[in-house]
């Protein structure tokens, strides 16, 4: 199989979807690697590295569209570049889908089959491919770094024989993963971090990562199931406000990172905001692209104000660095797909089939909601069969299953038949409850969770000494019986099973605690 | 003496097996777990109140005198007993229960009553008091050998023969013939086959653990408990008992699922762990040849390498247990966390030797119950782990169950540790797991060993990290 690799055409962009490190890797998947004359240059990778790590150097676009099998791309493509691209391309780009309609439709009539790296679900097991995680950390990085360039001191605290230097105080808006990046970041510069994020979950990450969380005292919790935080009420958003007024006045530089996806980012500070910083105090927006936290923030610019705040509206993407994260994201998610061997489009899997905005000639797109639970990562990891066959497989087992099922019932049935014929009226009641009972413990257990097996089976095992009432049912008031003594050391061991049983599970429930 | 209507003592039953109910699926979560127990101890009280008031039922002095002896030794017991032993203990009282099926078994055989029966019914109460007599007694014997391996009076290795599965096949037609032999006998005479089937009951309960390795030990211990339930639902066909007949039949049927649940874990089938000859799934052929070289590093090594750690994971296993090392090993991750570490536990399924062993332990010494994590959820975090300190584990973090078709542990989904930046793997030696299998991941270059016991190596850890 061919993986083409072409120049990125848009001005700004400075990445390159492969490095000579991924090129290697593509190829030890068992892919061949055609790569556009230039591609790397303005991340610094020169043909020549590529050459030497393998790939084949191609000189138009034309030719890796046409002649790949896989296209690895960073930004989305131009209608121009999808008008180069074959019937049945599979192509591996960032395609924001919900802003970009048009471009989905042209790919769709196209038939390529578009992965957005942007749609891959945030669950544990697609972590690894989490383009918009490993971008934002490097944007979360590089914020600290950029900002630090503007303020002009020190971010640690010295006391030196030139005199005592404060560290600066930053404060991080939004603690996802660009903020927590930025968190690293400045607390290993040595500044005092601090970060807000209307998420309380959040709290203990911020703790992890050396900050201090900030929160107001409104009970609301924005986590939402997406893993993006909502909206929050008008009397928290008033509270927050107020928390950010007092913060300004005091730190030195604000990093913000809130975004919701397809939407503009939120404001969140304002001009009063601005107007109550420290005159050398920097401001750096993350969210500029998509119209900036900061109400002062121009997209594109670096813009000091009339009261002397740098607002930071742009970043350097440290391209060398980012198209590395990336390239190894999409090698990960070719790993998924099966590599070139075993290579499958697997509709069914939780990642490919929400990635996969276009697919046979259609749009596929919003996909269906997952939510974000540690359960979901662990769905399948293997290489799963086509679409059809899965149908077809699915089709022969549930028709085996049926047959089965009939069949057994028919067996369970004449048994039961032969029961009903020759066992008196009193036993057959008896094993009307004791069937059911059966199923009921059945359903029962099926949802424990692991961690409470042991108290569990403590439990059933002290319910099991109601074989007690068996031996009181048989106790007779003279000790010479030998049915009596038999019934007293039966009372005694279940007896010692239950209250032992019990005990011993409150107990271990005792010590459970969040 | 004072008794209640048969209407409402059924309907004091109705009401304790819906406790029973009510407490099993309780037990499902964490917070309604204490309920549960709750329940589970006022069903009980109903159902002996109950009983002891209704019709037919005297010697009233006895049954206080023996409840009373037995809950005072059931309070000791429970009360003394090491966390650490509590599979042990969860494994005598199911002895007990088969014990206690058996002899009301022989009772209800003995019971004059029982003998005016004619025909059929007849015949089907012998056969109940039959049945539940052998499961009893297989329960009775199997738990004593099961507690005696976990308690390590008897060798955990599996202890097993050619032909035992015959032996067993030919024992269990014997007995079904002594059970054909005793139904046709008149009266009580039929003591003498019942006598010996319970012989031979209890010589197969012995085997059938007897061959049965200490890693699978959690299942044997979860199926007994099932075994416990269908000698009471025997029971309580015997006596047409229906509280004992749902409660037995919950008790069973849950033991059995949990039983199925763990097999599931292993990644083995049901009757392989309960019939096969302890360990062996494996496919045959070569083994794989193990490459490499072990080494190990001393207590300040790997405090240094935990200092410098941003991720660290715990894999904790029976080792962990034996040494009583909970409590310092969360002093430890406390402190790792107050540098601002991500510390967290990785629990194997069937890690220890009770299903949920090794979260009841952590639970004891206080850890948070949301940084223990399942195998599942944090595989995938292995990767981008620095540091991951195995803890008396062995088989769950064994790499030949992903890549060695040969090994026997093949297939059972294990914890990744291999694929983080560094393993510590703390052991008393280098003997191999419950499985037997020697275990590639020592050899690994990304792995090193620290010898000693967990506890004390945990410790002297924490003095080199303080300092």
């Amino acid at each position: 199989m061919k993986v083409g690799i072409p120049s990125e055409i848009f001005p700004n962009e400075l990445r390159v979807a492969a490095t000579p490190k991924t090129v290697k890797r593509l190829q030890k998947q068992g892919f061949e690697v055609y790569i556009q004359h230039n591609a790397g240059i303005k991340a610094n990778f020169s043909d020549k590295e590529f050459e030497e790590a393998g790939a084949k150097i191609i000189d138009t676009a034309a030719e890796i569209y046409g002649k790949s099998d896989v296209v690895l791309k960073v930004k989305e493509p131009s209608i121009e570049e999808v008008d180069l691209m074959k019937e049945g391309l599979v192509l591996l780009s960032y395609l924001w889908p919900a802003q970009n309609q048009l471009l989905l439709q042209k790919l769709a009539d196209k038939k390529v089959n578009a992965i957005a790296m942007d749609a891959i679900p945030r669950i544990s097991r697609a972590q690894k491919m989490d383009v918009l995680s490993s971008m934002a950390n490097i944007a979360g990085y590089r914020a600290v770094i950029e900002g630090s360039y503007h303020f002009g001191r020190f971010l640690n605290g010295q006391i030196t024989a030139a005199g005592k230097v404060e560290p600066a105080k930053v404060l991080v808006i939004g603690a996802g993963v660009a903020g927590l990046a930025s968190l690293g970041a400045a607390n290993s510069l040595g500044a005092i971090v601090r970060a807000f994020d209307t998420r309380k979950e959040v709290a203990e990450q911020i703790q992890s990562m050396g900050g201090e969380f900030l929160t107001v005292e409104i009970e609301e919790d924005g986590a939402t199931s997406s893993g993006y935080s909502k909206e929050m009420s008008p009397a928290f958003i008033e509270a927050e406000m107020k928390l950010f007024l007092e913060q300004a006045k005091e730190v030195d530089i604000v990093i913000t990172t809130a975004q919701i996806p397809g939407r503009p980012a939120p404001k969140l500070w304002l001009d009063y905001h601005v107007a109550a910083m420290k005159p050398g105090s920097v401001i750096v927006d993350l969210a500029a692209a998509t119209g900036g936290n900061c109400v002062e923030t121009r997209n594109g610019e670096i813009y000091v104000t009339p009261n002397g705040v740098t607002i930071v509206g742009k970043l350097n993407q440290l391209p060398s660095q980012a198209s590395q994260l990336y390239g190894n994201n999409l090698c990960h998610l070719l790993d998924d797909m099966g590599k070139a061997e075993k290579w499958k489009i697997d509709m069914e899997d939780a990642v490919v089939s929400r990635a996969m905005v276009t697919y046979n000639g259609k749009i596929n797109w919003p996909p269906a909601p997952l939510p974000v639970s540690p359960t979901a990562g662990g769905a399948k990891k293997v290489v799963a069969p086509t679409a059809e066959e899965i149908k077809q497989s699915d089709a022969e087992k549930s028709k085996k299953a049926a047959t089965t099922t009939v069949m057994s019932l028919a067996v369970v049935g004449v048994l039961l038949l032969l029961v009903g014929a020759s066992a008196p009226p009193e036993f057959i009641q008896h094993f009307t409850v004791f069937v059911l009972a059966v199923f009921v413990g059945w359903q029962l257990i099926t949802n424990v969770a692991h961690s409470l097996h042991t108290p569990l089976m403590a439990v059933t095992n002290a319910i099991s000494g109601i074989i007690v009432v068996g031996g009181l049912l048989q106790t007779k008031n003279d000790l010479s019986n030998p049915m009596t003594i038999l019934a007293g050391i039966a009372i005694l061991v279940a007896s010692i099973n239950i209250v032992g049983g019990f005990v011993v599970t409150h107990r271990m429930l005792k010590m459970f605690k969040k | 003496m004072f008794f209640i209507e048969k209407e409402i003592q059924m309907a004091a039953y109705l009401f304790a097996s819906i406790l029973f109910i009510l407490s099993l699926g309780g037990l499902s979560s964490q917070e309604s777990a204490k309920r549960g127990v709750l329940f589970g101890i006022v069903g009980m009280i109903v159902a002996i109140i109950a009983t002891v008031l209704g019709e037919g039922v005297s010697g009233q002095v006895y049954i206080i005198i023996a409840i009373a002896i037995a809950s005072v030794i059931g309070l000791m017991l429970a009360r003394k007993v090491e966390m650490t032993a509590m599979p042990q203990l969860v494994a005598i009282l199911h002895s007990f229960v088969g014990l206690a099926a058996v002899l009301v078994g022989f009772g209800s055989y003995l019971d004059p009553h029982a003998h005016t029966l004619t025909g059929a019914a007849h015949t089907i109460h012998l056969v109940e008091v039959f049945v539940g007599i052998f499961i009893g007694a297989i329960t009775f014997t199997g738990s004593i050998i099961a507690w005696g391996k976990l308690d390590g009076k008897v060798p955990s290795k599996p202890w097993s023969f050619k032909g035992l599965q015959t032996m067993n096949l030919v024992l269990l037609i014997v007995c079904t013939i002594l059970g054909v032999l005793y139904c046709k006998a008149d009266g009580t005479s039929g003591m003498l086959y019942l006598g010996i089937m319970t012989a031979i009951a209890s010589f197969i309960g012995v085997v059938l653990v007897m061959a049965i390795g200490g890693g699978d030990m959690p299942v044997v211990v979860s199926m007994l408990n099932s075994y416990s339930g269908w000698a009471a639902a025997a029971a309580g066909f015997m006596l047409g008992n229906d509280l004992l007949i749902v409660t037995g039949a919950l008790v069973g049927s849950s033991g059995a699922i949990l039983s199925m649940h763990m097999c599931h874990a292993m990644n083995r089938s049901f009757f392989s762990v309960i019939f096969a000859s302890g360990a062996g799934n494996g496919s045959g052929g070569e083994k794989k040849a193990i490459e490499g070289e072990v080494t190990s590093l001393n207590h300040e090594e790997v405090a240094t390498l935990l200092k410098e750690a941003k991720s660290v994971v715990i894999v904790p296993g029976y080792g962990m247990a034996v040494a009583k090392a909970q409590y310092p090993i969360f002093d430890m991750v406390q402190t790792l966390r107050k540098a601002g570490k991500n510390v967290r536990f990785a629990i194997h399924p069937v890690a220890g030797r009770l299903p949920g062993h090794m979260n009841v332990l952590l639970a004891e010494a206080n850890v948070p119950y949301d940084i223990v994590l399942e195998m599942d959820e944090i595989n995938d975090d292995m990767p981008n782990t620095d540091v991951v300190m195995v803890i008396g584990a062995n088989d769950v973090v064994n790499p030949s169950a992903q890549d060695d078709p040969a090994s026997s542990i093949y297939g059972m989904p294990v914890i990744e540790a291999w694929k983080a930046e560094k393993v510590i793997i703390m052991k008393r030696s280098m003997s191999a797991g419950y499985s037997g299998e020697d275990n590639p991941l020592f050899y690994k270059p990304n792995s090193e060993m620290l010898y000693g016991d967990a506890k004390d190596s945990v410790e002297k850890i924490m003095g080199f990290l303080k300092a």
